[in-house]
């Protein structure tokens, strides 16, 4: 059995950002990833990033990811990761976790506190045909495509106008995949009007109001039908469309990983505007649980620069609970929700700005 | 279909070594270290299983481990996610039917 002060679950930009923090506080932090390499998403966005300075804007993903793991370097041995090792579960009567390196080797894990920074899975559409080989999650094509160097397709229809569909399909052009065509449901596109005029400059065509009809193929895609919809979401007849595609892409929305955090009981609740099921939180990032803490996608669907500043929050708050001095702790943390408040500014975030009163409590967590 | 990807305006890759390995007995070339998957995918390999009731051919989806689509038999191992286990030298992978057997 492994112990450790703090664990984190996750070594995304959250649960990398919280690993810094509590180091920084003197805490002792074990991160266990399920993935091959940490970084989560960021080490597949070649984008620049938006937002605030001190959260990289300007910085391709893939190289925020590189600064923060060098940042991490330097935390001697208070700080261990363990990747390819998924945290299989949390057993409540003893505090104690099961985490599988691989598929074979099991092994159990006690912390002090935990930081649940799982992020998110991709969510998938119901249509005809939607489980063939070829209609792969957003997510997923940059995997293939930015980190391992594989072409994922020849031509490619990309489901959703929100940023993660903009911003991979001018990846997928990148990468000499032809966009055929991005569909949206919605009346108008998502995401940002820059991502979206990029894709446009190069020749995407851009179908609002336009859905999926159906997916052709036996063995694997071989093409689309995406027919136009009315305001009540129903399929206008006669507007049928036959894309040609051996790869459809999903970006039609996430979920937050939050299964660590259901058998640790913590209060959850059901709040669409974040995505779905997300854990009550008060300020510090504390859950209902006293020793669970939760930063990025898992407590709300948002972006990668407020999940790195909730991840410091959580780290610092962490550490603090362990009784580790922090002199400046109130300046710091003052300033972090200054930050995220400065990033929901602005029509993107509207639904995020409606969501998060009912997930945070306003006081802090009243734990006997 | 697929491949690797030669010329890139913003990201140069850096590969491990090339290992064999083996599907369904017939030989291929991947980078060792990197998933399974993107190894078969490069090689133009889009289907890993057959589901349990209707044998509908199942493939990558996720490439996080989580959505189960991926599963094959590895070295004899049924339920392998490939999307996230490290291709190793002479490894032998076999597309899945229904639900594997543990042997």
């Amino acid at each position: 059995m492994k112990e450790t002060e703090i664990l984190i679950v996750g070594g995304g930009p959250a649960g990398l950002s919280a690993a810094i923090e509590a180091v920084k506080a003197g805490a002792k932090v074990l991160l266990i990833d399920d993935g091959l390499k940490l970084g989560g998403q960021l080490i597949k966005q070649t984008h620049k990033f938006f937002g605030s300075k001190e959260e990289y804007a300007g910085t391709r993903g893939f190289k925020i990811a590189e600064i923060l793991l060098s940042e991490l370097e330097k935390s001697g041995d208070r700080f261990e990761a363990i990747t390819n090792t998924t945290v299989t579960g949390y057993y409540a009567d003893d505090g104690v976790f099961g985490a599988l390196t691989g598929e074979e080797k099991y092994f159990k894990v006690k912390p002090k506190k935990t930081i649940v920074a799982t992020g998110a899975y991709e969510r998938t559409i119901p249509v005809p045909n939607c489980d063939l080989p070829g209609v792969y999650g957003a997510g997923a094509v940059q995997t293939l495509m930015n980190v391992y160097g594989v072409k994922p397709g020849e031509r490619a229809l990309m489901v959703g106008a929100g940023n993660i569909g903009l911003i991979v399909s001018y990846q997928l052009a990148q990468a000499g995949v032809k966009v055929q065509a991005v569909v949206e449901a919605m009346p108008k596109i998502g995401g940002y009007w820059v991502h979206a005029s990029k894709i446009r400059r190069i020749g995407i065509p851009i179908y609002t109001s336009h859905t999926i009809k159906e997916i052709h193929g036996k063995e694997y895609v071989e093409g689309a039908t995406i027919v136009q919809v009315n305001e009540r979401w129903e399929p206008v007849e006669g507007t049928e469309k036959h894309i040609e595609a051996d790869l459809i892409c999903l970006a039609v929305g996430l979920s937050p990983l939050i299964e660590l955090l259901w058998q640790a009981g913590c209060e959850m609740r059901y709040i669409p505007e974040l995505g779905g099921y997300v854990p009550v939180r008060d300020r510090e990032m504390r859950t209902s649980h006293p020793d669970f803490y939760v930063a990025g996608d898992a407590a709300a669907i948002e972006e990668a620069s407020t999940a790195m500043i909730e991840g410091k929050i959580a780290g610092l708050c962490a550490a603090k609970s362990l009784g580790y001095d922090i002199p400046d702790f109130e300046e710091k943390f003052n300033a972090f929700w200054e930050q995220l408040d400065s990033l929901r500014k602005g029509p993107v975030t509207e639904k995020i700005r409606q969501g998060l009163p009912k997930a945070i409590v306003g006081e802090a967590y009243r734990h006997a | 279909m697929g491949g690797w990807i030669k010329e890139h305006p913003i990201l140069s890759f850096k590969h491990g070594r090339k290992v064999k390995f083996y599907v369904d007995g017939k030989e291929y070339e991947g980078y060792e270290g990197e998933p399974i998957a993107a190894a078969l995918h490069a090689n133009g390999i889009k289907v890993y299983r057959r589901s349990i009731g209707l044998g509908r051919p199942r493939g990558f989806f996720c490439a996080v481990g989580k959505c189960s689509s991926c599963f094959m038999i590895v070295n004899g191992v049924p339920n392998v996610r490939v999307c996230i286990t490290p291709l190793r030298e002479g490894m032998r992978v076999q597309t899945q039917m229904g639900k594997g057997e543990i042997r």
